[in-house]
């Protein structure tokens, strides 16, 4: 935990014992054209971490999921997954968006969206035969969707949406996996779905980066945390870094005092 | 009636069989190119560019006469057409990127300073010795009257090289229109493919100008995706659907129109493609009004029939819809009473109802739960793991 401590200074980085991180980030200012949505962030994710992004809204969170898949438009900075720029290790990183930025009127069944995850396989061209749907469907059951591979995407709750775009992400056997809020407004029973399919891709080595907004289960997910509005507050493993007085900097007056305290009560009390 | 069965037939010459399978292929590939517009959401973006093509033409016809020729070779005016139209359309693009300005605005401005220019033009062109015989006006409205072979082979070559284009792209075009933040995770360029795709709109609105006209022709890349879009719920299916519904206007019409030269071509394909389009929203099984109406009369009727179950498994009384619908499905006797099947089929949506009801006790539970349509069995609407969770608790009463 010392690299992961250490990250700020770069240490982590350039450290030629270990071998690269999953994602290491230096420096990075994103503008969509007048105030800059990240201001100079550092980040280093610990391999087979499972990481939170957490910060209010505004705060640059989604955007910096979208610098790292090369989406948004960075000024300046370096973003090097497993050691190399993003073109290079394209196909282990695998992201999932939020799931409200998509029309699900549009013309897709289930198994169709999860196919999409298959690309690399597929290629632009290439027609989908019966070990894509295959492979699909398995996916699909991890996620416990496959009794509804053939459902109009249309006829989804948010939660089984949330699913689906999960499944899409779990058909690239990625190694690294963004997911911008997919705990956002889902089910108790999705929530402990993707929470567990997670945990299990960590198990496997894969590295996890979501972006969370429940600071009441941050420590029950998430193993480090990501504390950022516009600049990176503080990170590291969740048990030191979740503190009233980083949460305090990190929202400012937006999150009222009592709101951390009770949320430190909760967590004391846990402990005990 | 007769002429009009010769051209349907390709028994009217040559060059009509060719025109008639040009505009089948023009159909086609305006299509299968609309279908991706339409999934994108930029049909309009169509439309700026057929607009922007007439400066073109008439700038292509000046130019030919100026270096000696007629002025009407197809080639030559084409040629012209892509030009400002491949102009209007980056213009569309740099205001909507580069401005603050929405693509909507952008589309407007284009289309109507590029349109109001070309006519400008074309005035211009009536006023010269040559210019009343060019025969430029048919490229507002479309015609196959007077083409020539070398036309009609330009039309049937640049409808099937789109068609190709179009199928070859399909996937990352399906990726982008429907999540484009993943298309570019996954390495599809967003601005390329839009861009092809703006490009292979171009292409068919060049290619269906002298046929369609300028005007219509974007209703040939709208209405048929719009009128596929009743019949399935899949975007491959869709593409095909949308690609026939093309086709079929685009042969028949020009078939027609051969057979009845004073008629503009373009008017007659887009009413033919119109027709279509009626003929789905009434009558697609998906979609439709038909089947929706349908859908509905279905849905009254399984919600009589689980009132009825319901009634037998509770012993109530039962209501004359339910009486009737479980009478009709053999689940009651004449007399009222139960057959073994409905004894069945009662327990089984007695057992279903709880499971609801226990559902909607849960906390943070699935939308789907509150949005129960009162009729599907759990294990249609509710995935594995949460019914499993239900049952648990039902157990524990």
């Amino acid at each position: 935990m010392t690299a992961t401590a250490t990250a700020r200074e770069g240490v982590f980085a350039s450290d030629p014992d270990s071998r690269p991180g999953p994602l290491v980030v230096s420096g990075l200012t994103v503008s969509y054209g007048r105030a800059p949505a990240l201001i100079g962030v550092d980040l280093a994710i610990a391999p087979g971490s499972m990481t939170a992004i957490v910060g209010p809204n505004g705060a640059g969170k989604s955007t910096l999921l979208k610098a790292v898949i090369g989406v948004a438009p960075v000024v300046a900075g370096d973003i090097r997954v497993f050691g190399e720029t993003l073109a290079r290790v394209r196909d282990r990183v695998a992201y999932v968006p939020q799931r409200a930025s998509v029309d699900w009127d549009f013309p897709a069944r289930v198994i169709d969206v999860v196919t999409m995850g298959l690309y690399r396989e597929l290629g632009p061209f290439g027609f989908v035969r019966r070990r894509h749907r295959e492979a699909a469907m398995a996916h699909l059951d991890r996620v416990g969707m496959a009794d509804f591979a053939q459902r109009q995407i249309g006829q989804l709750s948010g939660g089984q949406q949330q699913r689906v775009f999960l499944a899409r992400a779990l058909a690239q056997k990625a190694d690294l996996y963004l997911l911008d809020e997919p705990l956002a407004g889902v089910d108790a029973a999705t929530e402990r779905a993707v929470v567990a399919v997670l945990h299990g891709l960590r198990a496997e080595g894969a590295c996890i980066v979501a972006v969370h907004h429940d600071l009441a289960t941050l420590r029950d997910y998430f193993d480090h945390v990501a504390l950022i509005n516009r600049r990176l507050v503080a990170q590291g493993p969740t048990a030191e870094t979740l503190t009233a007085e980083n949460l305090q900097r990190t929202y400012g007056g937006l999150l009222a005092g009592t709101q951390i305290g009770r949320i430190e009560i909760a967590y004391a009390a846990r402990e005990r | 009636m007769d002429a009009f069965l010769a051209a349907l037939t390709l028994r009217a010459g040559y060059n009509a069989a060719l025109v008639a399978i040009g505009a089948g292929l023009l159909g086609f590939a305006a299509g299968l190119v609309g279908n991706f517009l339409f999934l994108r959401k930029r049909s309009l973006v169509g439309d700026a560019i057929a607009h922007a093509t007439l400066p073109g033409v008439a700038l292509a016809f000046l130019v030919m006469v100026a270096l000696g020729g007629d002025g009407r070779n197809l080639a030559g005016l084409l040629a012209g057409s892509a030009a400002t139209a491949g102009i209007g359309l980056l213009a569309v693009d740099w205001i909507a990127r580069r401005t603050r300005l929405t693509e909507d605005a952008a589309i407007g401005a284009v289309l109507s300073a590029f349109f109001g220019f070309g006519v400008v033009l074309m005035t211009v062109i009536q006023t010269l010795p040559r210019g009343r015989q060019a025969g430029l006006e048919s490229f507002l409205l479309g015609s196959t009257a007077g083409m020539l072979y070398l036309d009609a082979l330009i039309i049937a070559g640049g409808g099937a090289l789109c068609v190709s284009l179009a199928l070859l792209l399909r996937r990352p075009m399906t990726m982008v229109s429907f999540d484009p933040g993943y298309a570019q995770s996954r390495g599809i360029d967003l601005r390329a493919i839009d861009l092809a795709m703006m490009g292979l709109v171009m292409a068919v609105t060049v290619v269906g100008l002298k046929l369609v006209g300028l005007v219509l022709i974007v209703a040939l890349l709208i209405i048929p995706p719009a009128a596929a879009r009743f019949w399935t719920d899949r975007s491959e299916r869709m593409l095909w659907i949308a690609g026939a519904i093309g086709a079929a206007s685009g042969y028949v019409g020009a078939a027609l129109s051969a057979s009845a030269p004073d008629l503009p071509t373009g008017p007659v394909i887009v009413l033919l493609c119109f027709a279509l389009f009626c003929v789905s929203l009434l009558l697609a099984p998906e979609r439709g009004l038909l089947a929706t109406a349908l859908r509905r009369r279905a849905y009254a009727r399984a919600l009589a029939r689980r009132d009825g179950l319901l009634a037998l498994a509770s012993r109530r009384n039962l209501s004359q819809t339910a009486r009737r619908v479980l009478l009709a499905d053999g689940l009651i006797g004449a007399n009222g009473a139960a057959t073994p099947s409905g004894v069945r089929e009662a327990a089984l949506a007695a057992r279903d109802e709880r499971r609801w009801e226990l559902a909607r006790t849960l906390r943070d539970a699935d939308p789907a739960i509150a949005a129960h349509d009162g009729v599907s069995p759990v294990e249609k609407a509710l995935t594995a793991d949460m019914i499993a969770e239900i049952d648990r608790r039902l157990a524990e009463g």
